[in-house]
């Protein structure tokens, strides 16, 4: 196993360094020509030279990229051309929230859509679960803010039970708080319930006609006890790894449902990073995002790997 | 030999008998004909376009500002005084074009890249496979917002940015089908002949692996209204004062903050979300009927 591990790790670098090429290539076709852009047309010749050389963008690319990515691993992010403040002091809180919003989502859909699955899979065939994988389709790909405006005209507007905005008042308590998240989050878990109880319903059904459930069944276990000790350890297998993989879809759909909500999240850092083109502020913002992708999949992978006996004591891959 | 080769082929009119057989089983799909009754009336107002809409979807009425729903303006109107159910209507034209372009794009591009991963196997599909993982460590959205910043927003290259992200994706996909493919004995056949790789890839091998195509295209379909909305709404798609649905949502949804103008977001948001629900049926419906 420490074999596969270590495969995996070592795959999870190469890829990290490929992002890290993608996203710096990326952001080098983005300002054009740096000073140009920031000092406006009418600046001298001379001005936007040396700005561009006071920012390092006169020197050759590879020098560039790597005093960029050596200056990331150690935690330094440059400087925000939009703020002239460090980009880690702006992103660290927006981070921060991102991540309680996409907890909150987590937090409720998890719990929600592997109840989705394990019940439509009890109830194969009926109607039952067809609602739930019609129902789920349907909101998997109706846009997020789509749905979030159902959400507020329904919740917010109409019945006023929810607040409209996410941002909370300063100082406000933890309850305020998820008071304020939980519209933005009913947006995400619509998006992600589709994907991870369809998945957890085939795992199930996968699992429920193995033979090692056949012979709980008939050696007389009660069926509450076949489903929880022998059925649903091998069926979540799957829906661990698609919840990894919708993490990445997490904190970038979180760009659409931050601005919508008026959220400072990463999300709508990136979002207004690109608008001005602050490319220092978008190189870092996008690369977090794709860490906390390639970690959470590293992640799942060795969950995946420990819960599952093949890989467990096989050493295959 | 070329007798063999020959017999081994199906005829030409079990072939058409086959075709029509799938034919037959879609039209028996509930799903695949609902999903496509849908999507045949949207596609009726995106080609007539304003003309028989009840008002102009562009005329502004300053006397008729952000009327609720009833007699006259059946879905209200919004805060230019413009008739809502008229800019719904002739809203369908925008998502209408854009999203099945930039499929088109993701899939011409996603097939070229499925078969020469597949089909040259060893290296080249390593390599190519570990660069689509890093893409694909971003989330779409967010490559999609980096590309538009940098060669600039229009209705284009929006179409040409989606049909690019898309075709890794779609990539992915095709060459797991290739794959499948590549150890028959047709190809086999066609490289002892002499065939040059191109040949055997498009020519050979692509007849063979259409129906995934079709299925992944078809749900790509749907991921791409999801996209070009997402995009349109962050204000990098279509630009006002297109009728265009996430257009009228990202210019009325602050109003919810004040008041109770729902409507002005609502009936956009309900048409959006009619379109992928019946994109998606409709790719439910050919998954089980081509997937088999």
């Amino acid at each position: 196993m420490s074999r596969f591990l270590l495969k995996r790790f070592g795959l999870a670098v190469i890829t990290l360094f490929l992002l890290s090429v993608i996203v710096f290539a990326a952001s080098q076709l983005l300002p054009g020509n740096l000073g140009r852009n920031i000092l406006g047309p009418f600046a001298s010749r001379q001005d936007v030279a040396q700005y561009n050389h006071a920012h390092g963008v006169d020197r050759p690319v590879v020098d560039q990229y790597w005093t960029w990515i050596s200056h990331f691993v150690r935690g330094n992010l440059g400087q925000s051309l939009q703020y002239n403040v460090s980009v880690g002091s702006l992103l660290g809180p927006s981070l921060v929230n991102s991540l309680k919003l996409a907890a909150l989502a987590f937090v409720l859909v998890v719990p929600i859509s592997i109840l989705g699955g394990v019940v439509a899979a009890l109830r194969r065939g009926r109607a039952t679960d067809r609602v739930i994988t019609v129902v789920g389709l349907s909101l998997t790909s109706i846009p997020e803010f789509v749905t979030a405006i159902v959400f507020i005209v329904i919740f917010g507007v109409l019945l006023k039970w929810l607040p409209v905005g996410a941002a909370w008042p300063t100082g406000a308590g933890f309850f305020t708080q998820i008071k304020h998240l939980l519209l933005p989050s009913f947006a995400l878990v619509a998006v992600l319930f589709g994907y991870i109880a369809r998945i957890t319903r085939a795992g199930m059904i996968e699992a429920l006609d193995a033979d090692y459930a056949r012979t709980a069944y008939l050696k007389g276990l009660p069926a509450a006890r076949v489903i929880f000790r022998h059925v649903l350890r091998n069926a979540l297998l799957p829906t661990i790894a698609v919840i990894a993989t919708q993490t990445g879809y997490l904190i970038g759909g979180l760009l659409v449902i931050e601005k919508l909500f008026n959220y400072n999240g990463i999300g709508q850092r990136i979002y207004v990073a690109a608008q001005n083109k602050d490319f220092t502020m978008l190189q870092s913002g996008v690369m977090i995002v794709g860490l906390v992708y390639l970690s959470a999949t590293l992640v799942a992978d060795i969950l995946y790997s420990v819960l599952n006996p093949r890989i467990r004591y096989g050493g295959a891959d | 030999m070329a007798a063999s080769l020959t017999a081994a082929q199906p005829s030409r009119s079990e072939a058409s008998l086959a075709r029509l057989e799938t034919v037959l089983q879609l039209l028996r799909s509930k799903t695949f004909i609902a999903g496509n009754v849908v999507v045949l009336w949207w596609i009726f107002w995106a080609l007539t376009g304003s003309r028989f809409t009840p008002h102009d979807p562009l005329a502004q009425n300053p006397l008729e500002i952000l009327k609720g729903p009833g007699a006259g303006h059946w879905f209200g109107t919004d805060q230019a005084g413009r008739d809502v159910l008229s800019r719904v209507l002739a809203g369908a034209r925008d998502t209408l074009e854009v999203a099945p372009l930039a499929t088109l794009i993701g899939v011409v591009g996603g097939t070229t890249i499925g078969l020469v991963m597949g089909y040259f196997g060893g290296l080249v599909d390593e390599g190519l496979g570990r660069v689509i993982d890093a893409f694909l460590a971003l989330p779409l959205i967010v490559i999609a917002v980096t590309a538009l910043v940098a060669v600039g927003h229009s209705k284009w290259t929006l179409i040409v940015v989606i049909g690019a992200v898309f075709s890794p994706i779609i990539g992915r996909t095709v060459r797991a089908a290739v794959l499948g493919e590549r150890q028959l004995e047709y190809v086999q056949a066609a490289k002892l002949r002499g065939e040059k790789p191109p040949y055997i890839m498009f020519v050979e091998i692509l007849p063979n692996v259409v129906g995934p195509i079709i299925v992944e295209g078809t749900v790509r379909l749907g991921y791409a209204i999801f996209a070009v909305a997402g995009l349109t709404f962050l204000g990098f798609g279509v630009q006002p004062p297109a009728p265009d649905w996430s257009l009228q949502i990202s210019d009325n949804y602050a109003l919810l903050n004040a008041s109770n103008y729902e409507w002005t977001v609502l009936f956009p948001g309900l048409a959006i979300a009619s379109v992928v629900v019946a994109v998606n049926l409709i790719a439910d419906g050919l998954q089980q009927v081509l997937d088999r």
